[in-house]
């Protein structure tokens, strides 16, 4: 059975080399001359002001759970998806009704965070 | 040595390299990158016990999104407040010693005692047909239609919450 990865494990073991080879080749060849002004804090120009780790603001976070909610909402569609046709042949619109039932008490929860105004970025 | 046997030492000692780093870093960020690469070493050894589907869902679900949920609640706490929050509560180190030993016996009971061993030989001479996706989809949506449907109203009441949570100053 695994045998039938073995593409999947080629592309993961050539991306990995991929970066470490680029990362480490401009590593090695790659010319260091560092003076005081090139190993201080680049910000656009501008003399840098207070931390680097200040605390974002708690719209990311709604963006990043929303985000995982209908990702999940996604990964039931897949299976649903490759089965549809053999399982709808055997018991018909059950299956499609079960599914479309399942999308709409999503589209619940986003029509409330459409109205609560959680897609607006102010 | 098989194929298996090479690939199991090889996601399983990324997986235990990358969970050692990530309790050992300071800097919560590279931990939670290193967490990723142990999800990711966690993703191969599902592969080979033949759970392709779980294998892609720790891909896409943990990997992608719930890290990225991690990486922005660490942005949210500010790491010096950590810092002082730990260093006046001494005694939080033992409340995670306590709990990571009653973790660990549990699940040293459900594998070597608590699971009847003919169950686990059954089941994974099974496993070939039971991780595909086409098995996952049939058993879903037939023998757990209403499992599945209440699958729904859980993740409508975890966006209700995280909204009300974190939407109640804006209003």
């Amino acid at each position: 059975m695994i045998e039938n990865y073995i593409p999947v494990f080629v592309v993961l073991g050539f991306a990995i080399l991929f970066a470490l080879a680029t990362v480490f080749s401009s590593e090695i060849f790659g010319p260091k001359r560092p003076t005081k002004e090139k190993l201080s804090t680049y910000e656009s120009g501008v003399k840098p002001i207070g931390s680097a780790n200040e605390r974002v603001s708690i719209k990311y976070y709604l963006v990043a759970m929303l985000f995982i909610i209908f990702d999940l909402e996604v990964i039931f569609v897949y299976p649903w998806a490759v089965t549809f046709t053999k399982l709808f042949s055997e018991f018909g619109m059950v299956i499609f009704t079960s599914m479309m039932v399942f999308l709409v008490v999503f589209e619940i929860g986003y029509l409330y965070a459409y109205k609560k105004g959680a897609f607006k970025w102010d | 040595m098989t194929l298996e046997t090479v690939l199991f030492w090889i996601f399983g000692g990324l997986a235990v390299v990358a969970a050692i780093a990530t309790i050992t870093r300071k800097n919560p960020v590279i931990s939670a990158l290193f967490l990723i690469l142990n999800f990711g070493g966690l993703a191969g050894l599902y592969l080979l016990l033949n759970a392709q589907f779980i294998a892609v869902v720790q891909i896409i679900v943990y990997a992608g999104a719930i890290m990225v949920l991690f990486l922005f609640v660490i942005m949210l706490l500010r790491p010096d407040d950590e810092k002082s929050f730990f260093a006046e509560n001494k005694q939080i180190k033992w409340t995670g010693i306590a709990i990571g030993t009653f973790l660990f016996a549990q699940l040293a009971y459900v594998i070597f005692v608590g699971v009847p061993k003919q169950s686990i030989v059954r089941d994974a001479q099974r496993s070939v047909e039971i991780g595909t996706i086409e098995s996952i989809g049939r058993a879903l949506f037939t023998q757990f239609l209403v499992p599945f449907e209440a699958i729904a109203f859980v993740l409508l009441a975890a966006t209700i919450g995280a909204l009300v949570l974190a939407k109640k100053k804006f209003d």
